[in-house]
């Protein structure tokens, strides 16, 4: 398998606070890869930072083997990497027909109406809500939406930023079953930064945990949910 | 029917706490009145005008109260009103554009020349309604780009002695380059350091316009502009054969000229329109609302920030030059005076009081705020009151401006409504 995603030694600053410690990390293709961690770990620094901003001051981010550390963030996700960034940020005044559309910016008609298509057999109570405005969505909806909307630019790395944050499990357990299903049936990549360790790493098949803004374990989802230090740390009474 | 004695009786002092208020407050400032006499100054109160004024105040307040009790808020507004307001409301649009189309056949000079002003500050509202409206960027110094078109006019018209409309385009480009300009610095900033950047960069202009004398007149300005010409037809009465009454073997009034320039007008503010309605559904324009909604959801997509607010302060700033433009040739002169902060925030004003990113509101706005302070004018110092007393209940009653609404880019069909139960029965 070949590394679709490869991060070496990268740091990130915010200002004189360092927020990422020499992170390493690798995502092959087609796999599905959780980074999990506490409440101000570094997590969405790090999926920021491989974004572009804020950019990496030290390391080397590499994407399909080319080196975008220094690429504008705009060029970055031209590439094929897609983001459903942290809290959902979809677009409140406009409709989910316009937050969609939004997200093929710069892609032709025609692939994003194939894209379309795919999102709403995807998600099908999108479609039902084509004509409602973004911020009327229920918080389910809305991280739907926000996912859709990455995957309208049909990305071969999708970053998702805690998409069960404020969900109820029932609706988490959907999202998941959907990420799951994407994964299985278009080889989708996927990036995962999780706080419910415990439905993140069931999911996934690798994963890495990351403390204070450097990695401290990395295995297989199954592996990292046997460990006791992960079952004590991020697990107990936690899902 | 048993509330309805509390509700009176909780109105009346509630109108009577504001009639005490408006005592306070107006006892001196109306109820006492210096008189110059031969000794010196002597004071006189004028119990009337008080008393009527705190007696107005009750009522008002009042009649205020009752009518919120009678319509408490969040109480759905019948389905056959709300119908027949929505198909009402339709119909606005194109009965001000047809009125404004025949203006000149039923008013006067005077009522044209009130037109041309009032389309004017429509056009700059369009204008700033791109950038204020769409792209969210709030901007207190469109009055600079409005400068930069006026100027470039006049300096390219008296310097080479280009036409109207060749000048036009330039004008617009040249604005749009100091959109640009103002732009770049502004990139990293938001909400109210770029409402104190703008306005700063507003004053900027105007002071260079004073100050470069060997340049712009300073003070004095430049006059002698050149009118515009229709196809070349000048509008005077020298009878010379390229005039527009000669050539179409009229009797020559000055009127000809104020029509054709409310035509000019009509047609740049009705171009800024249709642009902007272009432009909204295009992904330009929805990338410019996005940017509005949610920045960072913005960058997350790979919308490129940096070009997408530079082109919503370029695209706004051209339609200000060519309004500044039409200005000077209007005028026939030009000087920094006309561009002061007060033009920025009546245009400000215009957009926020019709309604952010409403097109049609804006004209509304503009209609009220410049034709209406031309209506009052015989009030002399009562018109800022009336003004202000206009904002305020707008404020009031409309926070979000006169059309507050917004209508989606893209339509699902005929009517959104249907559009949406299609969806949900697998046929859309």
């Amino acid at each position: 398998m070949t590394a679709l995603l490869r991060l070496a030694g990268v740091t990130a600053f915010y200002g004189a606070i360092q927020a990422l410690k020499g992170v390493d990390l690798e995502v092959n293709e087609g796999e599905i890869v959780t980074l999990i961690g506490a409440n101000g770990a570094g997590k969405s620094t790090l999926m920021m930072t491989i974004c572009g901003t804020p950019r990496a001051r030290n390391g080397r981010i590499e994407y399909d083997g080319q080196d975008i550390t220094a690429l504008p963030t705009h060029t970055i996700m031209r590439r094929g990497l897609a983001q459903s960034p942290e809290g959902r940020r979809v677009f409140p005044r406009m409709t989910v027909h316009e937050n969609l559309l939004m997200g093929a910016h710069g892609s032709a008609s025609s692939a994003s109406g194939a894209a379309m298509a795919q999102v709403l057999a995807l998600f099908p109570r999108l479609g039902e809500r084509l004509g409602q405005r973004g911020g009327t969505l229920s918080g389910g909806e809305q991280q739907m939406l926000a996912i859709g909307r990455a995957l309208m630019s049909r990305p071969r790395l999708l970053l998702l930023d805690e998409p069960s944050l404020g969900l109820a499990p029932l609706v988490v357990r959907q999202i998941f079953g959907a990420i799951r299903e994407l994964n299985r049936s278009t080889g989708l990549t996927v990036l995962l930064v999780e706080q419910n360790a415990y439905q993140a790493l069931r999911l996934a098949h690798r994963g890495y945990v990351l403390v204070n803004g450097a990695i401290t374990m990395s295995g297989s989802g199954a592996e990292l949910l046997a460990r006791p230090e992960i079952r004590a740390a991020y697990l107990e009474g936690g899902h | 029917m048993s509330t309805a004695r509390p509700t009176l009786v909780a109105a009346m002092t509630d109108a009577a706490l504001s009639a005490l208020v408006a005592l306070g407050l107006f006892c001196v400032l109306i109820g006492l009145r210096l008189v110059p006499t031969d000794s010196g100054l002597t004071l006189h109160t004028r119990p009337r005008p008080l008393v009527l004024t705190v007696l107005a105040v009750f009522a008002g307040r009042l009649l205020l109260r009752l009518w919120q009790r009678a319509r408490p808020a969040g109480a759905p507004t019948p389905r056959l009103v709300a119908e027949g307001v929505t198909r009402a409301g339709r119909l606005v649009g194109p009965v001000f554009l047809i009125l404004a189309l025949t203006l000149p056949l039923y008013t006067g000079r005077y009522g044209i020349d009130v037109g041309i002003l009032v389309l004017t500050y429509v056009m700059l509202g369009w204008g700033l309604n791109i950038v204020v409206g769409l792209a969210g960027l709030l901007d207190l110094g469109y009055v600079a780009f409005y400068a930069v078109g006026a100027y470039s006019y006049a300096l390219i018209s008296t310097t080479f002695h280009l036409g109207f409309w060749t000048s036009l385009p330039v004008a617009g480009l040249l604005a749009a380059c100091w959109g640009v300009m103002l732009g770049f610095p502004v990139l990293r900033l938001r909400g109210d350091y770029l409402a104190i950047v703008t306005l700063a960069f507003g004053e900027i202009i105007r002071v260079v316009l004073i100050n470069w004398t060997s340049f712009t007149g300073g003070p004095n300005g430049i006059s002698d502009i050149p009118r515009p010409t229709l196809f070349g037809l000048k509008f005077n009465g020298s009878g010379d054969p390229d005039t527009f009454a000669a050539f179409f073997h009229l009797d020559y009034s000055v009127t000809q000229r104020f029509v054709f320039l409310y035509y000019v007008i009509l047609g740049l503010a009705l171009l800024t329109n249709w642009v902007s309605l272009r432009l909204r559904r295009l992904p330009l324009g929805r990338a410019w609302e996005a940017l509005r909604e949610d920045e960072i959801a913005c960058r997350a997509l790979g919308i490129n920030v940096v070009t997408t607010k530079l082109t919503a302060f370029a695209m706004g700033a051209m339609f200000g030059g060519f309004a500044g433009a039409f200005f000077a040739t209007r005028q026939g002169f030009v000087s920094p005076e006309s561009f002061t902060f007060i033009e920025s925030a009546l245009v400000l004003s215009i957009v926020v009081l019709g309604g952010l990113g409403s097109q049609l509101g804006v004209a509304l706005a503009a209609l009220v705020m410049i034709g209406g302070s031309e209506l009052f004018r015989d009030l002399a110092e009562y018109r800022m009151l009336i003004f202000g007393l206009a904002l305020v209940v707008m404020m009031v009653l409309r926070p979000r401006g006169l059309v507050s609404g917004r209508t989606p880019s893209i339509a699902l069909g005929a009517r959104r409504e249907i559009a949406a139960e299609l969806v949900a029965q697998g046929r859309g």
